[in-house]
Parts: C-alpha cells; structure tokens; sequence
C-alpha cells in the first residue's frame, strides 16, 4: 500500500489536475456571469490543437501556448456571439463548439500533415518546460491563478459586477452595469482559461495534439466546479482530488488486487466525479446553488 | 404559413451551413460543389445508397424523438447517449441469456445462456428490455429534477459517462469472451435477431445493413405524434413544457410530467439499441454508438420537435454520415471529419436563428 502513496503519485495527481483547474477556473468566469459553459471540452481542444501546431512550427512552446490561449478566446468569442447576441439556448450552442472542435482540428491537420487527426510529435526540447523534473510550469502558473481569480472575482469592481450579472442582472443592470459586455469578457475570460488548459494537454503533458485528446476532462472541470459550489479555491481542491483519483487510476492499475486477486476494475474509479455529482447536485452533501440567472439571456427592457 | 415559417428556419440554417462549410473546403483547397455532389450521390444515387443513408437515420430517428419528447417538457436530455448504451448492453445481455448463448473458449464449449427461447418470444423480450433500461435510465434525472430540483443537463452529461463506464465493466469482467481482442459480450442468440428489410423488398441489396428497426423507428413516429397531440398524457406534458406554473394552476402536476417525460425519451432512445443490437451487430461491443445520443439533439432541433420534423432531420443527418465517408475518399484534402463541422455549425446557425422564429424555442429554465 504505501509503495503507492508516494511523492510520485502526489506529482501525478498535480499532473492530471493541472488542465482541469484551467478548465474549471474558466467555467468559473463564465458561469458566474450567467453563461453556463458546456463548450469547456471544445475550448480545451481548440487550446490543445493550436498549440501543439504552433510549436510544432515554430519550435517555441511559449509561442504555442499564446496562440492556444488566444484561439480559445476567439472560438469563446464565437460562443457568445450565439448566446448573448442571439440568446441561443447555452447548453445547445456550447454541445456545437465541441462537435466542432472534435472536426475541425481533425479537417485541418488531415491537410496540413496529411495526418487522420493528430499533429506531428514535437521534440522533448520544444515542450513547455518541467521543474524539479515533474512539475510543469503550467501547474505553476494555474496555481498562481487560482487566488489571483480569487481576488479578481472578491475584491476587484469587476468581480462583484460579475457576480451581481449572474445573480441579478436586471439589478446590475438598473446599477449601471453593462450587462452584455460584461458577460462577452466572461465568456472570452472563460476560453483563454480553458484553452490554456488544453495547450498544457498537447504541449505539457504530451507532445502531440490527437483527436478529442480532451477525453472528457471539459465535463470533469464542470463537474469540479458544481462540485466547489462556483468558488474559486474549492475549485482548486475539487480539481486536485479529481486528478488525484486519475492518479490512483494510473498507479493501481496491476498493483494493488482485490482480496479476490483481480485487478480493481478501473471503471469503477472513473466514474467517481460524475457520481459525486449527482450526488452533490441532489443536495446530499450541502446545497450546491447555482448562480440565480445561469442560463437565461438577458435583455434589456426599454 | 404555420408550415411555412416552421420549414423556413431550420431549412435557412441548413443552407448558410453548407455555405461556411463550403467556405471551410475552399479554404482547405478542394472545390466545395464536387465535395457536395459526391455527399448527395453517395447518399442517394442508388436503392443501394438510399438505404444505407436509411440505415444510417434509423438511430438519430429514435433519440431525435427522445430529446424532442423531453424538449416538449421544457427539458434538455442530453442523456440519450447513456440511454441508449445502457438498453445496448441490456438488451445484448437478455439476448444472451435467454437466447441459448454458447461461447467457444479457446476450443472449450461453455453454455452462457439461462435458457432458449423462441424468436416470437425472445426478440419481444429483447425489445422490452431495450425499452425499459433506456426508460429506466432516463428516469433516474427526472427523479432527481422532481424531487431535488437539480439540472437534468448536468445530471444526464454525468450519467452518460457513469453509463459508458458501467457497462464497459460489464463487458469487460463478465460477458467478453476470454480470448476475444475486441471489447464486446458475446454474442445474442440466434433467435433474437430481427429480420433485415431485403428479405422484404427484392430490389434492396442484401449488403444494405437497413433492417427492421427502420420500420419500427418510423411507427414510433406515428406513436409520439398521437402521444403528444391526441392524448391527454400528451397534452399535460406539453403543458407543463409550455408554462409550469400554469399548469400546475390547471391540476396538472409538474413533478409528475417530469418524471414521465423523462423515462419516455428514456424509453425512445434505448429503442436505438434494437436495430444496433438485435439487427446489425448482434452483440453489445465498446464505443457503439457514434454519439447518437448527442446527435438526437440536432436532430430535435432541426426537426422543431416535431416526429415529421424529427424523420426529414434524421434522414438529412443519416445524408451526411452516409455522404462523408465518399467525400473523404473521393477528394483529394477533404477528410469524414467534414460531417462534424457541418453538423456543429447547422447546430450553432438553428439555435441562433431560434431568436426569430416563435414556437418550440425551450424556455429558459435554472
């Protein structure tokens, strides 16, 4: 047992954590506002794609993840163009930005590198850089986020305007808060986060860009942050207990057996967030409050 | 004029879809009319082509009537996908079971079945099933809405990932074949397998996996409209979509439409499991379902909810699954993933464009 909680595993959680926080930090932004971000996994690829062809070519990591950063706006920006401009239904519109993003990269990188979906590896030496040989600079920069947004959303005239849209935006509204912009800066907030993310993902924690390589960690960070209740440092935790369960996945896998000397099914262990969930969204375990006007679209009365 | 504005919004979408894909395939450097003229002749130069584009509509027919029941309830399942996985393995495991199931391990013969119905049984038995583990599953959210209020999109996103994941288990540790390098249960009864429709219609070819559930998808149709427009359940169903609290003002109980609502289009897309299942496959195996369960919800869409609506989408969908595989093959840049794109941006131009046109639009709800 104690082979396998070790430094190594507490590493590997911080690892599979690390795209999560991102994620969830931007959902975070996004669903504060009113915007409900079912369109995180599709800002998660739009990040990891991006990057990994923009490193791939230039041979700059840096570079890489600017450019996944400011694809993720862009595609955010197209996102609440749809449901802020057009008042389209949130989760609907946001289900689109993953198909797309399931597409899209796969289109381009089949003309681009002749490829059925993946960008070519990049070299060891052009990835984002690792300290103490297993902490990312990413998960360095995230953990530095996580009070800034802390700060941002608490203290800061923009963060309680942001919080008075979600709850009341007629109210903001009558308060003189542009209600409308505020939740465009959201939304795009939302998509460099998550796309930031995402470039971790290809150019971090692997080397390459491959087809839905998000794998459905866009709806675990959504999963983290109805879990932390919409607050920024129990996001942090959720995020942290989620990639530790990822973890423990990864290590026990042949390992550790049942009395029974079968594997553990790893099934079982996956499925953990999504139950806690449910569980936490029936108010077994506190009262999980979404903000007051998630995904209405709000339009002024004149 | 009714008729006319409900064809003219989704029909719009579809048009300035093909325009920005036609946009996105210039740009990739193939010509966009050959890339299109190849979607339609691969979907409908031929008996032959129809009916794959068929074969490939029948699932989307069943979970676009899923999400469109839900969508009349006021409610968003974004869960058929997990429905419809969990009717699979269902429905696959009652095939076995009651079908006389016996696996060949490694030259050993071992009998996995309880007993051995009869077809005039089995395949009814395997139906219900499918029928009732989907419906069973979709009422777990509408359970959880009813009585806890919480979201029905984030429970069923939650439960489509814990449905993959139990019956991956499942296939796994306890209905794989020991040996098999694929991840899937053995195989159903003979039995159990539902009639292809070429033994019905000579000139289809017998190649065309188009099969009795085709037939079944269209009834369901005829059922969800008399359902919902010449029932009572129906119309309290519809009522509570339309105004809850109106409703509930009126004797109706919102709680309970919920929850019904809920298991029908449960009920719906677990039926997709019965062609996949009983008349194609024969066997549950891992990663079925091309996100059916995801594409119902473009389907619905487009198809304003309504079951005409729902069958002209689905075949258009059917269209484009059946269309990508030719225009990856027969232009030089353009790969499949092209049906992806042009499905996500007909979903983002029909919700967008629901600003203009009154009617089904789903009411904003927390």
């Amino acid at each position: 047992m104690s082979e396998i909680f070790t430094f190594s595993l507490i590493f590997a959680a911080i690892r599979s954590a690390t795209p999560l926080i991102f994620a969830a930090l931007g959902g975070l932004f996004s669903e504060r506002s009113g915007v409900i971000n079912i369109a995180l996994e599709g800002l998660m690829l739009a990040g990891a794609f991006t990057a990994a062809a923009i490193t791939y070519q230039t041979g700059n990591p840096y570079l890489g993840l600017l450019s996944g950063v400011v694809s993720g706006g862009l595609l955010a920006l197209l996102y609440a163009v749809a449901c802020i401009r057009f008042e389209a239904d949130q989760v609907v519109a946001g289900m689109a930005i993953n198909f797309l993003m399931i597409g899209l990269p796969a289109l381009i990188s089949g003309v681009i590198y002749d490829s059925t979906g993946s960008t070519p590896q990049i070299d060891k030496a052009d990835q984002l850089p690792n300290f103490f040989n297993s902490i990312s600079i990413a998960s360095i920069l995230v953990f530095a986020l996580v009070p800034i947004c802390w700060y941002v959303l608490y203290r800061t005239p923009f963060g309680l305007r942001l919080r008075a849209t979600g709850e009341n935006p007629a109210a903001a509204d009558a308060a003189g808060v542009n209600v409308v912009k505020l939740r465009y800066i959201a939304v795009v907030i939302s998509g460099l986060l998550a796309a930031a993310g995402g470039a971790y993902l290809s150019i971090g924690q692997s080397s390459l860009f491959t087809k839905g390589m998000t794998a459905g960690r866009g709806f675990i960070a959504l999963a983290a942050l109805i879990l932390a209740k919409w607050k920024p440092v129990p996001v942090l935790l959720a995020c942290l207990f989620f990639g530790f369960m990822e973890a423990l996945t990864i290590q026990i896998q042949g390992v550790i057996k049942l009395p029974s000397g079968e594997d553990i099914p790893v099934q079982f262990i996956q499925i953990i967030p999504y139950v806690l969930t449910v569980i936490v969204l029936a108010g077994f375990i506190g009262l999980s409050r979404a903000p007051k006007a998630l995904g209405i679209p709000y339009r002024k009365e004149n | 004029m009714t008729i006319f504005r409900e064809i003219l919004w989704p029909l719009l979408a579809v048009i300035a879809a093909f325009i920005v894909g036609g946009v996105i395939i210039l740009m990739l450097g193939d010509n966009p009319l050959t890339a299109y003229g190849i979607l339609l002749s691969s979907s409908f130069g031929s008996v032959k082509d129809i009916g794959w584009t068929l074969h490939y509509a029948t699932p989307l027919i069943f979970t676009g009537l899923a999400v469109a029941v839900a969508f009349r309830c006021g409610l968003l399942n974004i869960g058929a996908e997990g429905q419809l996985y969990v009717a699979a393995f269902a429905t696959a495991w009652v095939g076995i079971k009651f079908g006389g199931t016996v696996v060949n391990i490694f030259g050993i013969q071992e009998d996995w079945s309880w007993m051995s119905l009869p077809w005039f049984l089995l395949i009814p038995l395997c139906m219900l099933t499918a029928v009732a583990a989907g419906g069973i599953w979709g009422a777990i959210p509408g359970v959880l809405k009813a009585k806890f209020g919480s979201h029905e999109v984030i429970n069923t996103i939650m439960l489509n990932f814990i449905a993959i994941s139990l019956v991956s288990y499942f296939t796994q540790y306890h209905y794989k074949v020991p040996g098999d390098a694929l991840l899937q249960t053995a195989s159903i009864g003979e039995a159990a397998a539902i009639p292809q429709l070429d033994r019905f219609l000579p000139f289809l070819p017998a190649d065309v996996p188009l099969n009795s559930a085709f037939l079944l998808a269209i009834l369901m149709c005829v059922f969800v409209y008399v359902f919902l427009w010449k029932t009572k359940w129906g119309y309290e169903l519809r009522a509570v979509g339309e105004n809850p609290s109106a409703a509930e003002y009126g004797g109706i109980s919102p709680k309970k439409q919920i929850i019904i609502a809920m298991t029908i289009s449960g009920a719906l897309a677990g039926m997709a499991a019965i062609g996949e299942v009983l008349g194609t496959r024969y066997n549950y195996y891992d990663a079925f379902s091309a996100d059916w369960g995801f594409l119902g919800i473009a389907v619905a869409l487009l198809g304003r909810n309504h079951p005409l609506g729902v069958l002209i989408a689905a075949i258009f969908f059917g269209v484009l699954l059946r269309g990508e595989i030719f225009v990856d093959a027969f232009t030089p840049r353009v790969s499949k993933d092209l049906g992806w794109v042009l499905q996500a941006i007909i979903i983002l131009f029909v919700a967008c464009f629901q600003m203009y046109s009154k009617g089904s639009r789903i009411k904003a709800k927390t």
